[in-house]
C-alpha cells in the first residue's frame, strides 16, 4: 500500500497546488477534459478541485463504459437475460444502469433471470464449462482496458470448444470518442485533455497524436492517483502557456509509446471496427467500436440469439451530450437532482459513480449555492 | 439416554429434518440438548413460551434483529455470534444496559446439526461476554431449498440508567464526533471469504459485544448525546442518519479516520469505499466539545476501544450534509450510497 500513500500525500499535494497556481497566466482560464471516469472519480473523492486555482476548470468527459451504454443496449441485456433463459454474466457496474422504463438487470434479476455480476470474464468461461447444458453470455462492455480479457476469453473458447459461451460485444474506443468530442474543433471550449491511465496502458501514446497534430489540443496521460491528476494539470497548464500541443506521459510507471502490443495484436484478431456505434449522450459515434471478428462468429451472442426490444429512446430534457462535449455543467441541468439522481438516473452521467453528474452529485454538491435537497 | 426416551443427537453427522419443527418428540430433544444446554438460565429453564421477568425501574430499550449471513462462519465470527452482538449492541446503542435476548432461530431441512452446535454455543459464550441472558427461544424448520441453512432472529431488551439521554436526534453544532476504531473489518472480511480473496494476513471481522464499552463511556461521559453502531452502510450511512435526525451538517477529517491497512488494501482491489463498508463491533459517539478529551480517553482506557479517535465535528447546516476533508486536503461530501455498493470494473 505504500506505493499508493505517496500518490496521495497532502504534502506533495500543496506544493503542486502552488506551483499550478503559480504558472497560471493572469486573466486566462483553463478548461480541461478528464476523458476516463476514473480520473473524475479520482477528482470527486479526493476533492482535487478545492487544490486547483479557480481558473482552471475541470470538464468531465465520457470515459465511463456503463454511463455511455446506450439504453437500447441495457435493454438487449435483459431481454437476453429473460428471452432466452440463459445465463448471463457481466460487470458488476451494469447492474443498476437504467433501460427503457426503468427497467434494469438488477430488476431482471429480482423477478428471476439467471445473471451473473463477475470480476473477470474468465469466470464466465467457468461457469459455461459448469453449465454444459446452459447457454451462458458475457455481456462485455468497457474501454480498450477490458477488451483484451474479453479477445482472450473468445480464443480460449474456441480451443475448448466450448459451444455453450458466447460474448455480446459493446467494447468501444476511446479515440473515436474524443474526435467526436472536438467534432469540427472549431467551438469547442477545451484547452486539453488529461488522457486515460488504464486504457493508455493497453493503447499506448501514439493514438492521441492526432489530437495534437490536427487539433492543436494537448494531451497529458495521467494515473489515476489524485497527484497524477494534478501533475498532469501542471503540464496541461505549461503547455497551453506556452503555446504547446503535445503528447506528454505522466504515467511513465505503466504507459509506453507503442503500449502493449500483444494485448493490440489480441484485438486485432480477434475485432472488427463497426461501422458506427450509438453512444448515450454522444448519439451515433463513427468507427467507435468493436464487433466480433467473423473468424469467432460462432461465439457471437449477437449472431446466436434473436431478441425483441422496443425502439429505446433516450430523456429528452437530459443535458448529458452538452456536459459530456464540456458545454454545459451538470447543475445547468434542468432534471439534476430533482428527478434525476444516483438512485433514479435519467441520463448517461447520473449511471455510475464516474459519471460527471454522480460525480458531482456524490462528492461536490455541497459547493451549490442554490439549496438542494439532501 | 435423555429424558425424551431417545438416543442422544448425532451432533457429529446428524442432520436437521422436519420432524424437528414438528412440536413432537425430536423437537424437544433438540431443544433440551443443544438449546437449554449451551443458554442454560433461570428463566429459561422454566421451560416455558414466556419468561418470567422481574419488572426493573426505570426506562427500558428494546430491539430486534434478524440474521441472514453467509458464510455463516467468517473469520473472527459467526452467525451466531453476530446475532447475540447485533442486538446487544444495538440496546446498548440506546444507553442501555442489555439483559434478557430471546432468540428465533429457522432452520433448513438437511441442515448439519455440528454446525447448530458450534453457533449456539458461539451465541451462549458471546452472551455470557456481554451480560446478557437468553430466556426464551423458538425454533422452525423449512424445507429444503427454502433457507439459506439457518436465519437467526434475537430481540433484546435492556435498562437505561438514571440520567442518561442518548438519541439521533440530540446532535449539536459544535459537538465532536468519535469512533471506537477501525472502520470496515467486518465487511471486507465478509467479502474477501465471499469472493475467495486472500490478502496476504486474514482480515478478521470486529463482531464484539460493545455493552461494556458504553458503561464505561457513560460512566466517564453521562453527557454523551449520540450513540450509534455504524453496521451496514458503515460510517458513511450512520453519518448521514444522525445528520438528518438532528437537522445539522457534519464534517469529518479522513486522515482521522482509523482504518486498517489490509482493510485499505482489499477496498482498494475491490474498489470499495471504507466509509461504506460494515461494522459489527464499532460504534460512534457524539458529545459536546468540553466532554470530547474525557470520552475519548474512556474510549482508548477500555480493550473494545483502544483504537478511538475523534473524527470530526457537527456543523450547522440546513441542508444537513455530511462532508469530510479529504487526506489529500480537499473536501468532498459523504453521502448516503446509491443502492448497494459493487465493485468498479476499471
Amino acid at each position: 500500500m505504500k506505493y499508493i500513500e505517496e500518490f496521495r500525500d497532502p504534502a506533495l499535494a500543496k506544493t503542486l497546488a502552488r506551483a499550478i497556481a503559480a504558472e497560471v497566466a493572469p486573466g486566462r482560464s483553463y478548461r480541461f477534459m478528464e476523458f476516463c471516469g476514473g480520473h473524475t472519480h479520482a477528482i470527486a473523492r479526493y476533492g482535487v478541485e478545492d487544490l486547483l486555482p479557480p481558473a482552471v476548470e475541470m470538464i468531465h468527459g465520457p470515459g465511463c463504459p456503463v454511463c455511455v451504454l446506450p439504453v437500447g443496449r441495457v435493454d438487449v441485456a435483459v431481454a437476453l437475460a429473460t428471452q432466452h433463459d440463459v445465463i448471463l454474466c457481466t460487470y458488476a457496474d451494469l447492474m443498476r444502469v437504467p433501460g427503457s422504463k426503468f427497467d434494469s438487470l438488477m430488476k431482471a434479476k429480482a423477478r428471476g433471470a439467471d445473471i451473473r455480476m463477475i470480476y473477470s470474464v474468465m469466470d464466465a468461461l467457468r461457469i459455461a464449462e459448469e453449465n454444459p447444458g446452459r447457454q451462458v453470455v458475457f455481456f462485455a462492455i468497457g474501454f480498450e482496458t477490458t477488451t483484451p480479457p474479453t479477445a482472450l476469453a473468445l480464443k480460449q473458447a474456441t480451443a475448448k470448444g466450448l459451444r455453450n459461451f458466447s460474448v455480446h460485444c459493446n467494447h468501444v474506443l476511446t479515440p473515436a470518442a474524443m474526435r467526436a468530442i472536438l467534432g469540427d474543433g472549431e467551438k469547442v471550449p477545451l484547452d486539453g485533455f488529461v488522457g486515460p491511465a488504464h486504457v493508455s496502458t493497453v493503447i499506448g501514446t501514439q493514438p492521441y497524436e492526432e489530437f495534437t497534430r490536427d487539433y492543436a489540443k494537448p494531451v497529458v496521460i495521467a494515473g489515476f492517483e489524485p497527484l497524477d491528476v494534478m501533475q498532469a494539470v501542471l503540464q496541461l497548464v505549461r503547455q497551453v502557456n506556452d503555446g504547446r500541443a503535445e503528447v506528454e506521459n505522466e504515467y511513465s510507471r505503466a504507459v509506453t509509446p507503442e503500449g502493449n502490443t500483444r494485448a493490440i495484436a489480441l484485438m486485432d484478431e480477434v475485432f472488427d471496427l463497426r461501422d458506427s456505434f450509438e453512444w448515450r449522450g454522444l448519439g451515433e459515434v463513427p468507427h467507435s467500436a468493436l464487433k466480433i471478428a467473423d473468424a469467432y462468429a460462432d461465439f457471437d451472442a449477437e449472431k446466436r440469439f434473436s431478441v425483441k426490444t422496443e425502439p429505446a429512446r433516450e430523456n429528452k430534457a437530459c443535458e448529458c451530450g452538452a456536459i459530456l462535449r464540456g458545454e454545459k455543467t451538470p447543475e445547468d441541468c434542468g432534471i439534476f437532482g430533482d428527478p434525476c439522481t444516483p438512485e433514479n438516473p435519467l441520463g448517461a452521467c447520473m449511471v455510475s459513480s464516474e459519471g460527471a453528474c454522480a460525480a458531482h452529485w456524490t462528492y461536490g454538491r455541497f459547493r451549490e449555492k442554490k439549496a438542494v435537497p439532501a | 439416554m435423555s429424558r425424551t426416551g431417545r438416543r442422544a443427537l448425532d451432533l457429529s453427522r446428524g442432520q436437521i429434518d422436519m420432524s424437528h419443527g414438528a412440536g413432537g418428540r425430536a423437537m424437544a430433544q433438540l431443544i433440551e440438548e443443544l438449546f437449554f444446554g449451551a443458554f442454560d438460565n433461570p428463566a429459561l429453564n422454566r421451560e416455558h413460551d414466556a419468561a418470567l421477568l422481574a419488572r426493573p425501574e426505570g426506562r427500558i430499550v428494546m430491539s430486534t434483529d434478524s440474521f441472514v449471513v453467509s458464510p455463516l462462519f467468517f473469520p473472527g465470527g459467526d452467525i451466531g455470534k453476530l446475532a447475540v452482538c447485533g442486538t446487544v449492541n444495538d440496546l446498548a446503542m440506546g444507553g442501555g444496559v442489555p439483559k434478557y435476548l430471546t432468540a428465533g432461530f429457522i432452520l433448513e431441512e438437511g441442515f448439519p446439526l455440528a454446525d447448530l452446535q458450534r453457533i449456539v454455543e458461539s451465541m451462549a459464550k458471546t452472551a455470557q461476554e456481554a451480560g446478557v441472558a437468553i430466556v426464551s427461544g423458538d425454533t422452525k424448520v423449512v424445507e429444503k431449498g427454502h433457507g439459506d441453512g439457518i436465519y437467526i432472529n434475537t430481540a433484546g431488551v435492556g435498562l437505561v440508567p438514571e440520567g442518561i439521554e442518548i438519541g439521533g436526534e440530540r446532535a449539536r453544532p459544535g459537538d465532536v464526533v468519535l469512533i471506537s476504531g477501525p472502520v470496515g473489518d467486518h465487511g471486507v472480511a465478509i467479502m474477501s471469504k465471499r469472493e475467495n480473496l486472500s490478502f496476504g494476513s486474514e482480515i478478521e471481522s470486529d463482531c464484539q459485544p460493545l455493552a461494556d464499552l458504553v458503561a464505561a463511556m457513560l460512566a466517564a461521559v453521562p453527557e454523551t448525546r449520540v450513540l450509534r453502531d455504524p453496521t451496514r452502510g458503515g460510517l458513511g450511512a450512520t453519518m448521514n442518519e444522525i445528520a438528518q435526525q438532528s437537522g445539522v451538517g457534519i464534517e469529518l477529517d479522513e486522515a482521522a479516520i482509523p482504518l486498517r491497512r489490509e482493510v485499505k488494501s482489499a477496498c482498494e482491489l475491490l474498489g470499495l469505499d471504507p466509509l461504506y463498508v460494515a461494522n459489527e463491533g464499532k460504534l460512534i459517539a457524539i458529545c459536546p466539545e468540553d466532554k470530547a478529551a474525557a470520552l475519548l480517553s474512556a474510549m482508548q482506557a477500555h480493550p473494545r476501544g483502544r483504537d478511538a479517535a475523534a473524527i470530526g465535528r457537527v456543523l450547522e447546516d440546513d441542508r444537513r450534509f455530511v462532508r469530510m476533508v479529504t487526506g489529500l486536503g480537499g473536501t468532498r461530501m459523504v453521502d448516503w450510497m446509491a443502492g448497494e455498493q459493487l465493485p468498479r470494473i476499471c
